[in-house]
């Protein structure tokens, strides 16, 4: 079992380790895209016009209503399709995706509908003092946003985006399902070919298992440090 | 005069609903379906009308099993981590770090690949009356997402239990109730009202979740879409109809638990 998950050749341990990096890659792409399309999201829903409102509703509510693997599926062919089209339509070559640049880009349109919403409860639940404030300054919007809005939500947010990066390092475990190179693959392939199938999937789920655990110390760290100067939740109660 | 006042009243409301550009919006949604209904490929399905009501039923099926299951293993686990002692309270613990923290792809394929290829070694499970259930596929699929609903609300119903109020269960105590019974008819249903809203979510994840089996060879609608997609050659046709019809559901789910929910007390803590 040693020699099976050692990191040299005749073990599988570097394939294994290989498949963790693209996955974290894939889910770190993912969630910093899922950011940004959050908190343009956030603020289409809350300052957006009536249209605006209403098109982000159906953009979160149907990609929150249907399984992450059948999103997978459609944005996965439905996006490469476009893409090739738009190029040969303007007389280019066709091209074949990255997996990584496609992985990142569906999980990052998933994971952007959920950080819409939470972003969008964290910007409510800054006291409307201080953006009044702000706006008492003369500041102008851009500023308002990095100066106060952005600082001032993110103790409400972080605990949200939290969860949502622990699911998007799970959800790169679906991209196997598609084809991708990630740690769920790597462990099939493996796998297979050794037929030692429990010792390879228990690797697995340990190298997740730290992951996470690994992410929840640093989330914890990042969450002290983003409510510094306010007071602590035990004092609170 | 009641009657009139509810006619203003709903005309009012379908008038603030219906804004000129919702009927716009709704109008291009309209033409994109019809679109889709005129310009893409149809003819597959009356073929496999049947094969995706059985893989419709069976995806119900193991939503409603796998839910239930987990409900009744979550209770002990949050029970444990809410008021037992140590010795309860931290493998409870483990075991919903462990489920939540790993991908529940990969806990499925361990049950069955893993689990699966070391079980015939022994000849005393090949010879048990288990066997002819440990060969098939969807006992490791239901064991999985029971497990994994588990895993997720039993951190929920541990919060639900600590959350009822301590002067609920000091009276329940001075009427004389015995521990079961306070249990039964106090903390319980006090937890549960509690965990309710969570729960539509939690079973919406699970039902998002289902899908997986698939990928060991349960023939759930996921898979019926999969063997169309196969035969015909279609990639676009029977993705979005699966997705019309998980949307379908989860939309039934949602409206089901938010009656449950109308229908509880709502003075709660």
């Amino acid at each position: 079992m040693i020699e099976l998950l050692s990191p040299n050749p005749p073990g599988w341990g570097g394939t294994l380790l290989l498949g963790l990096l693209h996955s974290i890659e894939i889910a770190l792409g993912a969630t910093c895209l899922g950011l940004l399309i959050g908190t343009g999201g956030a603020f289409g829903k809350l300052y957006g016009g009536p249209v605006v409102r209403d098109l982000l509703a159906v953009y979160t509510t149907i990609v929150r209503a249907v399984p992450e693997l059948v999103l997978i599926l459609l944005l996965y062919y439905a996006g490469t399709d476009l893409i090739n089209q738009a190029l040969t339509a303007m007389g280019y070559q066709r091209v074949d995706i990255s997996g990584l640049a496609a992985g990142i880009a569906v999980l990052g349109f998933v994971q952007g509908a959920y950080s819409t919403e939470v972003i969008r409860g964290a910007i409510l639940a800054i006291p409307q003092g201080q953006i009044e404030a702000a706006r008492a300054y003369g500041m102008s919007p851009g500023l308002m946003l990095r100066r106060i809005t952005l600082p001032a939500m993110l103790p409400f947010a972080i605990p949200g985006l939290a969860n949502l990066w622990l699911i998007a390092t799970k959800d790169t475990a679906l991209l196997a399902v598609v084809g991708f190179y990630e740690l769920a693959l790597a462990t099939r392939q493996a796998a297979g070919v050794t037929k030692a199938y429990f010792t390879f999937f228990f690797a697995a789920a340990v190298l997740y298992l730290l992951l996470s655990l690994v992410s929840n110390f640093l989330i914890g760290r990042v969450e002290a440090w983003s409510r510094r100067g306010m007071p602590s939740l035990k004092e609170a109660r | 005069m009641a009657n009139e006042a509810a006619i203003i009243n709903v005309v009012a409301r379908t008038s603030l609903w219906l804004q000129p550009h919702r009927i716009v919006l709704i109008l291009i949604a309209l033409g994109l379906v019809l679109g889709a209904i005129f310009f893409m490929r149809w003819d597959w399905l009356p073929q496999y009308y049947e094969m995706g009501l059985l893989g419709i039923w069976r995806s119900l099926w193991i939503l409603a099993v796998t839910c239930v299951l987990g409900f009744l293993f979550a209770v002990p686990l949050g029970l444990a981590q809410a008021t037992g002692s140590f010795w309860f309270a931290a493998p409870a613990k483990v075991f919903c770090t462990v489920i939540r923290g790993t991908p529940l792809l990969i806990q499925l394929w361990l049950l069955y690949y893993g689990l699966g290829s070391l079980f015939p070694q022994y000849p005393w499970i090949r010879e048990s009356w288990m066997w002819p259930y440990l060969r098939q596929a969807w006992p490791y699929g239901v064991l999985a997402l029971t497990l994994s609903f588990a895993g997720y609300e039993g951190e929920v119903m541990r919060g639900a239990f600590a959350g009822v109020p301590k002067g609920q269960l000091e009276a329940a105590r001075a009427f004389g109730m015995s521990r079961w019974k306070i249990f039964r008819r106090i903390w319980l249903p006090q937890a549960f009202y509690r965990a309710l809203p969570t729960l539509t979510g939690e079973t919406v994840l699970q039902l998002k979740s289902t899908p997986l089996v698939a990928t060991i060879s349960v023939i759930d609608i996921f898979a019926v879409s999969s063997k169309v997609r196969q035969d015909t050659y279609l990639t676009y046709e029977p993705l979005l109809l699966l997705a019309l019809i998980y949307m379908t559901i989860t939309g039934i789910l949602v409206f089901a638990f938010s009656r449950i929910e109308a229908r509880i007390p709502n003075k709660i803590g």
